[in-house]
């Protein structure tokens, strides 16, 4: 048992991440165990928020402000862009690296129409009377999707910057790691909206 | 992606190197990280024992001038966000950066830059909050800081501000740690060295990096909340526009409580390393112990309303968080009585670190049972806010996390600096502190019962509290004098020659079966575990020798880097731009951040190899 083979060697140093049947390569279980620590992050968001929803002061309430049929084409955009990052990720891992370039600027792009939708969002509530100031309800609800949206944007920079590494120096088995943690990222992201657009607008607009 | 980076490394043969000063920056090695969160723990305790000097001092006699009130607050809560971000956290994170990849025989952490950041924010953090004495007067609403006290209107000043900013770049670091640690003891470990078969203090590691990964988030979105009230004028703990003070306390004890556990079970993981080793026994009832542990983490998360039971939330809630918080008496006692019976029948060597780790039951568990006192809805209320108090999180932070930290800091020293502390002043220093500690901290028990609110800057006299008072204060001087003989300790063991002995104490994990101090690439060859504390069973079955899973050859090592420390520095820029309301300078340093996190995820990190089978030594530097 003394000398392997470097093969061996190699089998070894995983043996003990299959104990628990975790992923290998520690960026992807590192992401997931990163994921964990956003949900506790994005619960707390979100438990401040509902704890504070009703206190409008003298603002506007949520079911004035929110607009359903529009949060509802913003919540189909995002959720699309899952489905690009997942057909970028199977091309990608059809070695199509032409293809996975395509589904990554289409997931960018999303992000951007998600993020445009949000400040055109932001835009309305603000001239409707709704600020970060004017109720514990404004504080939260901008809070909180403002977190969100800069999740997004920071997934769409992460999108853009290994886009343009694909583009400039190919692919290798270190950059395929690197897309897929991100796109594990992006689908956290669009789960989370999924959470807040039936906690924060759905739920809002019944009170 | 192994046969990447061989290719990679081909071109690439050797990485950039630093010198000097530099080396520690760029230094991405677990080893030399740990070594820096020690110093710097050790450094800011300095700071955190003279502010609490300062307190005794001033509470030396009724009526005292000694510090004007505004002062004293700013003593007391410097004091205790000190001792509990910036000394006991970084000095256990310390401890498991310089030794858990070690016990489960691995050759780095998972993210090793990573590490270095996480490092570089606690440090330039902790640098950060202490630059509020110099501008404008130092965080002064107490550790938990609560609202609306420390909302703008009652705080106008720039401490809170600090206060909220530095733990949130330090808050960033410690989760970061986590995620890294996580991955490290579930991924990195030696081939055969399965999860019931790590050392103790990996297990109570891998048990706090999951406390913090849910901890810290609810305190980072608490200390945002209050960030955007008092920089943006938001209303979350503003009353009059539909604010609410209680969500400030909700979010701060879901934080607290597994917080105190964070400090607590790395000290448990010590304790139960020092135990066995100087009894010459195994640990008695391992898998327990680790149950324990996963317990007493669990119920962490189930108990922190009972910092607001004097809030007035109703006696249904009250009762549940008093039943909760009495339950963890049951895991905790598991411990207690597994040390007890290691300790039964062993040969016990007093060491130093063992005094320390046998000082640590006693002590914890009158803290414990103080805890258990306070956990009592209904008694809460006479002993709320009250030196009682005061005295039951002094014998658990001190009498046990410090004491464990301690213990750790004389057991693992000829591992870390290969040198041998010296026993004799061991003693003295021992001594000193475990009379000092119970002359200050007993006391405390009787002046709280006596009705002495915590956080008064002085009272009148009549109340009896003089005596215990002065007593408490003589007492925080014989602690000085203890911990400057550790001082003075340190110091001449530097000075002397290293004793460089790879197994002092003739311990059980497998730290000790390398040289000390330990090569940059840890094993030569990653052994092969085939029993629970293999490198004991080695030594008594054969050689001492273990068996190795991998033929010798060249070993990667990651390239040594200074943007783990510039990206930190940014961060630190990025701060005091928004707390002194400089909002182009915070957006510009805002986005030099994102661009170096972006190179970060783009960075491809060729490494270089390093070969073992040169002298030892000559391939360590």
């Amino acid at each position: 048992m003394s000398v392997q083979g470097e093969t061996t060697r190699i089998a070894l140093q995983h043996e003990m991440s299959q104990e628990l049947g975790l992923p290998k390569d520690h960026r992807i279980l590192g992401l997931w165990i990163f994921l964990a620590g956003e949900c506790a992050f994005f619960a707390s968001l979100i438990g401040s928020y509902l704890g504070l929803h009703n206190s409008v002061a003298h603002g506007p309430a949520g079911a004035q402000l929110f607009d359903l049929p529009l949060t509802t084409i913003a919540t189909l955009i995002l959720l699309t862009s899952s489905l690009t990052v997942v057909l970028g990720v199977a091309a990608m891992q059809r070695r199509d690296v032409r293809g996975m370039q395509v589904w990554l600027w289409l997931t960018a792009l999303l992000g951007l129409f998600f993020l445009e939708f949000q400040g055109y969002e932001f835009y309305t509530f603000y001239h409707e009377g709704l600020t970060l100031q004017t109720s514990a309800f404004g504080s939260a609800f901008f809070t909180l999707t403002g977190f969100h949206g800069l999740h997004v944007a920071f997934g769409v920079f992460w999108i853009l910057l290994l886009l343009f590494q694909s583009l400039k120096h190919g692919i290798n088995e270190d950059r395929t790691t690197k897309v897929f943690v991100m796109s594990l990222y992006w689908h956290f992201v669009d789960v989370v909206w999924v959470v807040i657009f039936t906690l924060v607008y759905l739920a809002g607009k019944v009170g | 992606m192994a046969a990447i980076t061989e290719r990679m490394a081909l071109t690439h043969p050797q990485a950039r190197s630093y010198h000097g000063v530099w080396a520690w920056l760029a230094s991405v090695d677990h080893k030399k990280i740990g070594i820096m969160y020690i110093y710097a723990a050790l450094f800011f305790m300095a700071f955190g024992g003279a502010e609490a000097l300062l307190v005794r001092i001033q509470l030396w006699q009724p009526d005292n001038h000694f510090v004007s009130a505004e002062t004293f607050n700013q003593l007391f809560t410097m004091h205790g966000v000190t001792m509990i971000f910036l000394v006991a956290m970084p000095i256990l994170i310390g401890y498991i950066n310089a030794i858990v990849p070690l016990q489960i025989g691995a050759r780095d952490v998972a993210f090793p830059r990573m590490n270095a950041l996480s490092l570089w924010l606690f440090v330039l953090g902790g640098l950060f909050m202490y630059t509020s004495w110099f501008m404008g007067g130092a965080p002064d609403a107490g550790w938990f800081n609560y609202v609306p006290l420390s909302g703008a209107h009652y705080s106008p000043g720039a401490g809170v501000d600090f206060y909220d900013i530095g733990l949130q770049i330090t808050g960033i670091g410690t989760l970061m740690t986590a995620i890294n640690f996580l991955v490290t003891i579930l991924n990195m470990r030696a081939p055969g060295m399965r999860l019931l078969r790590m050392p103790m203090f990996t297990w109570s590691a891998l048990i706090t990096m999951l406390l913090i990964l849910f901890a810290f988030p609810p305190i980072t979105v608490n200390l945002i909340l209050q960030m955007m009230d008092r920089l943006f004028h938001a209303t979350f703990f503003n009353i009059p526009l539909g604010g609410n003070a209680l969500l400030w306390q909700n979010l701060f004890w879901i934080f607290g409580h597994p917080e105190v556990y964070i400090v607590i079970l790395p000290a448990f993981g010590i304790i139960s390393e020092i135990i066995p080793t100087f009894s010459r026994k195994p640990l008695f009832g391992y898998e327990s112990m680790a149950l324990a542990l996963s317990v007493i983490a669990f119920l962490s998360f189930m108990v922190w309303t009972h910092h607001m039971f004097a809030d007035g939330l109703g006696p249904i809630v009250n009762s549940i968080f008093a039943i909760t918080s009495m339950l963890i008496a049951v895991p905790t006692g598991i411990k207690i009585f597994n040390w007890l019976a290691t300790l039964w029948g062993g040969q016990i060597r007093f060491t130093t670190a063992n005094l320390y780790a046998l000082a640590f039951i006693p002590l914890f568990v009158i803290g414990g049972i103080s805890g258990v006192m306070l956990a009592m809805a209904p008694a809460d209320l006479q002993y709320n806010d009250s030196y009682f108090v005061v005295a039951h999180f002094h014998y658990v932070l001190f009498g046990g996390t410090l004491m464990g930290a301690l213990a750790g800091l004389y057991y693992w020293f000829p591992k870390i600096w290969g040198r041998l502390l010296d026993e004799t002043l061991g003693r003295w220093n021992f001594w000193l502190v475990f009379i000092g500690f119970n002359v200050t901290f007993f006391p405390m028990h009787i002046l709280g019962l006596e009705g002495m609110p915590r956080r008064i800057s002085t009272y009148a006299p009549g109340y009896g509290w003089t005596t215990p008072n002065q007593i408490a204060t003589v007492g925080a001087f014989i602690l000085l004098i203890g911990m400057l003989i550790l001082l003075y300790n340190l110091i001449r063991t530097f000075a002397r020659r290293p004793d460089l002995v790879a197994d002092p104490w003739d311990a059980r994990s497998l730290e000790w079966s390398i040289p000390s101090p330990t090569p940059e690439y840890n094993f030569a060859q990653l052994p092969l575990i085939e029993h629970r504390d293999a490198f004991w069973v080695a030594k008594r079955e054969g050689t001492g020798e273990l068996p190795k899973a991998e033929p010798p050859g060249p070993i990667h090592m990651p390239s040594p880097s200074l943007s783990p420390f510039f990206l930190a520095l940014t961060i630190i820029i990025a701060g005091y731009a928004a707390l002194l309301h400089a909002d182009w300078l915070a957006l510009l340093a805002m986005l030099a951040v994102f661009w170096q996190i972006g190179l970060q995820l783009v960075h491809e990190d060729p490494g270089y190899h390093v070969h073992p089978e040169i002298p030892a030594g000559g391939a360590a530097e």
